[in-house]
């Protein structure tokens, strides 16, 4: 099958004979026979970057990316793989019981400032976030799914187990697979969000584990918890998928990328000093590359160096890359060369800023909020921006909205500069009570230049009182909308892969040179519902039923009862007095 | 009697025509007094608004109609189904009051009557005016009007069921027959209505309500056919007109296992938000069976009475169905002229009425309360819906109070005597 793809081809045999496989034999695989079949065996690679992007407010973006390359014939039926070296053994278990394609797993905390910092390498939204791909073998879909999840919610240490049919939707075009494959059966896919979901140490620590070096060599020693939290901004994700080995696609391979963005803020972090280095931004500076890694390299964006700042230890590697639409300029750091630790034998990058500077404008960017008042009603809006001067291009904008926010589609507008703008593509899926959410998809012709509203109408539903969290009163959280694009790029777009191309701008593949792709995640929304009062269930049945019986007492009254003359009845001295000469046998009295 | 009844038609279309077009409209046709889940234009709507976009309207859990009736909105004239009510109502009532007339003339000449009762007979002159008083009492009650500017299809089941009443009165068993298999398509209800419908007219063909008879038998099985037929009919038209039955578990199953929880006027949604989960299927059948459960009881005791058992169980089905909205309490309220006979023995009208129209008032101003000022909680409203039912159950009960009482009297007398000779009360024992 033809392959628009091709990734990194690296010459294996060359690296193998630098590799340490003999030495670190850390996961509970059996060694590698290497003397049997030199050329099948240990062809599993691991890279590590990191990318450090000082960005014009004064706060700086660092973007870790691991990246394990496993080598092994997963398409065949049957075959129980026990061979794991540096593919964490965990997550291949999950790969082949559950007959997983891809996988795509982010933990959020903070929100991406779209206009303040640019475009992310690797996009995430507030929360937790999980879209997977199946084989098209699997016949219970849905049943993979959960325990999926669940078991997923045991390896990250995280609450997934809360993704249920409930929140999981089906996007028909907006997720599409990453790597190989065409897969165009969107039954086998599943995407759902938690946007509540807290990031925090505990979900940090499994996921280090899964790196080959653990957090003891190499990129990873900077992934300090106490630092990495005390930021604007820290997402991790996992993302596994299917990619080619090389550039003719003679075999294919499992690639493992852990990304981990992290955005230090000027003053909470920085202490309003416009001076960042390793030390402050980690509290550790960098003394080895990892011994497994392949390729280990940091790279700093300086496209604005020297007016904006300047960095130090200075380096004679150069790279230029095409990212995100923009032609951007790095400083490498090999920290497989010994001479750029330098003699202290660690490297602690210094970036001082000299002047302030003009951010390029993002191409697209969104937003989203309720209005409303009241807990009857309300609407959302979604508001997305093309900021190209010139240039139209269509959005593919994707809504979950929960069941209990009853979407009027007839109300659904969507205007471009104050004149109705027609989708051309819509996809809806109505919710099912307490069974699926809402599904809204569309394929929107953004203007050049322009704002466009799309609003829609939902009412609020009054839940059963256990289907309440136990603070009903913060709100309810609606996860973020997706707007995925293919945003027309200013410099041409490299569709080839070469051998040393980072591992940031290999992560999207691109297909066409004039545009790249562009998945903006807005805000997630927090909406108020009606409550009852959970300190009455007793109260409301017994007044309910009260109201209940006294229907049925009166009709019971007048259906079974007759009329009759009210007779009075004799005192009860005189009863007892009846009921004794009844006894002797004596006339009564009246 | 024509023209008054035209004048009080166009003074009715007028009202609501103004309210229409004025900026009340929006607002009433959200308030969940007058709209529920069932019957809210809203929700038609967006039945149609997916149809356009090729999802299955009953695909999601906003559309509850039947589809049926999906066609028939195209062209419904909304202010129209009122006045197919009002009239339906004034003839059924004229036709009603003749044979009542008729009736007490063959008792009073056979000697039927104690003496001492004639002041308890109707007079035609007292009777003339009361189908106008019907009509108005329909047409002009707010709870109508409202309803029938938010354009609730509650005003269409009024009108199928105003029509069924009449067609029962002017005998005609098939046309009957068939209204009440409409009316119990759009809600499952009126089915409790096949009762009274039957009574009438075993009464109206002389077969005596014998269940050893033969006769009795026979016409029963005629009606039921002609009933289960109609409603087999219907539902496979619908069948075939959306190709799918879908619309079974997403009209039906909705009505009996009440997911929605949306407050409405009705004792269901309260109870079923706070019920342990444990639990909830046997108050839902404990719910539903209640609303079906008294039709052979008064069935039983009302038998030579079938067109006040015909308000009898409208009565129960409005104050006890799962959504319950203002237009089916005005329904039966329409009836009430009818039976303005019945005001000497009325023990607790004005009770009724203050209660009654105290909660009407107190509905929209609880539940600003709650949802928009947010400085009550639902215990407020929840507190009205509970009295507002209460009246109503009130009201019903102290009418069939009166309704035995005067038949009580009509047969012994009006002035009762104690065995010593003083004045005597009635109780119920």
């Amino acid at each position: 099958d033809s392959d628009p793809v091709g990734f990194d081809s690296l010459d294996l045999n060359e690296r193998r004979g630098r590799s340490t496989d003999a030495e670190l034999d850390r996961r509970d695989g059996t060694r590698t026979s290497e003397a049997l079949t030199p050329a099948a065996a240990a062809r599993d690679e691991f890279q590590e970057e990191l990318v450090i992007r000082p960005l014009h407010s004064g706060d700086i973006y660092a973007s870790f990316q691991f990246r394990t390359l496993w080598d092994t014939d997963f398409l065949q039926e049957g075959q129980k793989v026990s061979h794991y070296r540096l593919f964490p053994k965990s997550l291949g278990q999950v790969l082949s019981k559950f007959s997983v394609r891809e996988l795509h797993i982010s933990f959020t905390q903070g929100f991406w400032r779209t206009m303040q910092w640019g475009q992310p390498f690797i996009p995430s939204p507030p929360g937790a976030e999980l879209w997977v791909w199946f084989h098209d073998t699997v016949s219970d879909v849905d049943g993979n799914w959960k325990e999926l999840t669940n078991v997923l919610s045991g390896i990250f240490c995280a609450s997934l187990n809360f993704i249920d049919l409930t929140n999981t939707v089906q996007p028909s075009a907006s997720f599409k697979p990453l790597g190989l494959g065409n897969a165009t059966d969107h039954r086998f896919l599943r995407y759902a969000t938690l946007p509540r979901e807290i990031v925090c140490t505990e979900n940090l620590t499994p996921w280090k584990k899964l790196l080959p070096c653990g957090s003891k060599a190499g990129l990873a020693v900077l992934l300090k918890s106490e630092k990495l939290f005390h930021s604007s901004f820290h997402s991790q994700a996992v993302h596994i998928r299917p990619v080619c080995q090389d550039e003719q696609c003679t075999s294919k391979a499992w690639e493992l990328r852990q990304t981990l963005n992290v955005v230090f803020d000027l003053y909470t972090a920085g202490q309003g000093k416009k001076e960042w280095s390793l030390f402050k931004m980690f509290s550790r500076t960098l003394t080895e590359a990892c011994p497994l890694a392949t390729s280990s390299k940091v790279y700093v964006d300086i496209t604005d160096n020297p007016e904006l700042f300047e960095l130090s230890p200075a380096t004679p590697l150069l790279s230029q890359a095409v990212v995100l639409g923009d032609r951007r300029t790095y400083s490498v750091y090999d920290l497989s060369r010994a001479e750029t630790f330098g003699q202290l034998r660690s490297l602690n990058l210094l970036l001082r800023w000299k002047g302030d500077g003009e951010m390029l404008r993002p191409l697209l960017h969104a937003e989203r909020y309720v209005a409303g008042f009241g807990l009857q009603t309300g609407e959302i809006h979604t508001v997305i921006y093309n900021n190209h001067p010139y240039r139209a291009f269509p959005v593919l904008l994707m809504d979950s909205v929960p069941w209990y926010l009853q979407l009027y589609i007839h109300t659904l507008t969507v205007t471009s500069k104050s004149r109705d703008n027609k989708p051309s593509y819509i996809h809806y899926q109505p919710a099912k009570d307490r069974h699926r959410p809402h599904l809204l998809e569309m394929l929107i012709q953004l203007p050049p230049h322009s704002m466009t509203e799309v609003t829609v109408q939902f009412e609020r539903a009054l839940l059963k009182w256990t289907e309440y969290t136990p603070d009903p009163n913060h709100g309810f959280y609606v996860g973020s909308s997706v707007v995925s694009a293919l945003v027309p790029s200013m410099v041409a777009m490299n569709t080839n892969f070469t051998q040393d191309q980072p591992l940031f701008s290999s992560f999207v593949p691109v297909k066409e040179e004039s545009s790249y792709f562009v998945r903006v995640y807005t805000e997630p929304l927090l909406v108020n519902l009606p409550t009852p009062d959970f300190s009455m269930p007793y109260n409301v049945i017994c007044l309910t039923c009260t109201v209940v019986a006294v229907g049925y007492g009166s009709f019971y009254n007048l259906l079974t009862r007759t009329f009759q003359v009210d007779e009075p009845s004799l005192p009860l001295a005189k009863r007892l007095a009846n009921l004794i000469r009844r006894i002797r046998g004596v006339p009564l009295l009246t | 009697m024509a023209a008054p009844l035209t004048l009080l038609l166009i003074v009715a279309v007028t009202i609501r025509a103004v309210l229409f077009r004025s900026s009340w409209a929006e607002l009433i046709s959200e308030r969940v007094e007058v709209v529920s889940p069932l019957n809210a234009w809203k929700r038609v709507v967006e039945g149609l608004a997916l149809l356009d976009l090729g999802v299955s309207p009953y695909s999601g859990d906003v559309f509850h109609e039947v589809s049926l009736s999906l066609i028939h909105f195209l062209f419904k004239s909304i202010l129209g189904s009122d006045g197919i009510t009002a009239v339906a109502l004034y003839l059924s009532i004229q036709t009603y009051n003749k044979n009542v007339f008729r009736k007490q003339k063959y008792a009073l000449e056979s000697d039927r009557y104690p003496a001492d009762c004639l002041e308890l007979l109707r007079s035609p002159k007292e009777m003339f005016y009361i189908p106008l008083k019907v009509a108005m009492f329909y047409l002009l009650n707010p709870f109508t009007i409202l309803s029938c500017v938010a354009k609730s299809t509650c005003g269409l089941n009024n009108a199928i069921i105003a029509l069924f009443i009449l067609c029962t009165l002017k005998g005609s068993a098939l046309l009957s027959g068939i209204l009440l298999a409409l009316a119990t398509y759009q809600s499952i209800y009126p089915l409790t209505l096949f009762a009274p419908a039957l009574l009438f007219f075993l009464q109206r063909l002389y077969i005596p309500v014998n269940l050893r008879r033969s006769s009795f038998w026979f016409f029963t099985l005629q009606y039921a056919f002609i009933y289960v037929g109609s409603l087999v009919v219907i539902t496979g038209l619908s069948f075939f007109l959306l190709g799918s039955w879908d619309f079974i578990p997403s009209v039906y199953g909705f009505i009996f296992s009440v997911p929605d929880l949306t407050p409405n006027i009705g004792l269901f949604w309260y109870f079923f938000a706070e019920m342990f989960e444990h639990f909830r299927l046997f108050f839902i059948c404990v719910f539903q069976i209640n609303v079906f459960f008294y039709t052979i009881p008064l069935s039983i005791k009302l038998k030579e009475h079938p067109v006040f058992l015909i308000f009898m169980q409208i009565a129960i089905i409005s104050i006890f169905k799962s959504y319950p909205t203002v237009g089916d309490v005005a329904l039966y309220m329409a009836f009430l002229p009818a039976w303005s006979h019945l005001y000497r023995f009325l023990r607790n009208i004005f009770l009724v009425s203050c209660v009654l129209l105290a909660c009407s008032a107190l509905f929209p101003v609880l539940w600003h309360l709650w949802i928009y000022a947010g400085s009550a909680n639902s215990n407020f409203y929840y507190a009205i819906t509970l009295l507002f039912n209460f009246g109503q159950i009130l009201l019903v009960s102290d009418y069939f109070y009166a309704y035995l009482r005067r038949e009580h009297h009509l047969t012994h007398g009006l002035y009762l005597k104690k065995k010593d000779g003083t004045e005597a009360t009635l109780v119920l024992k």
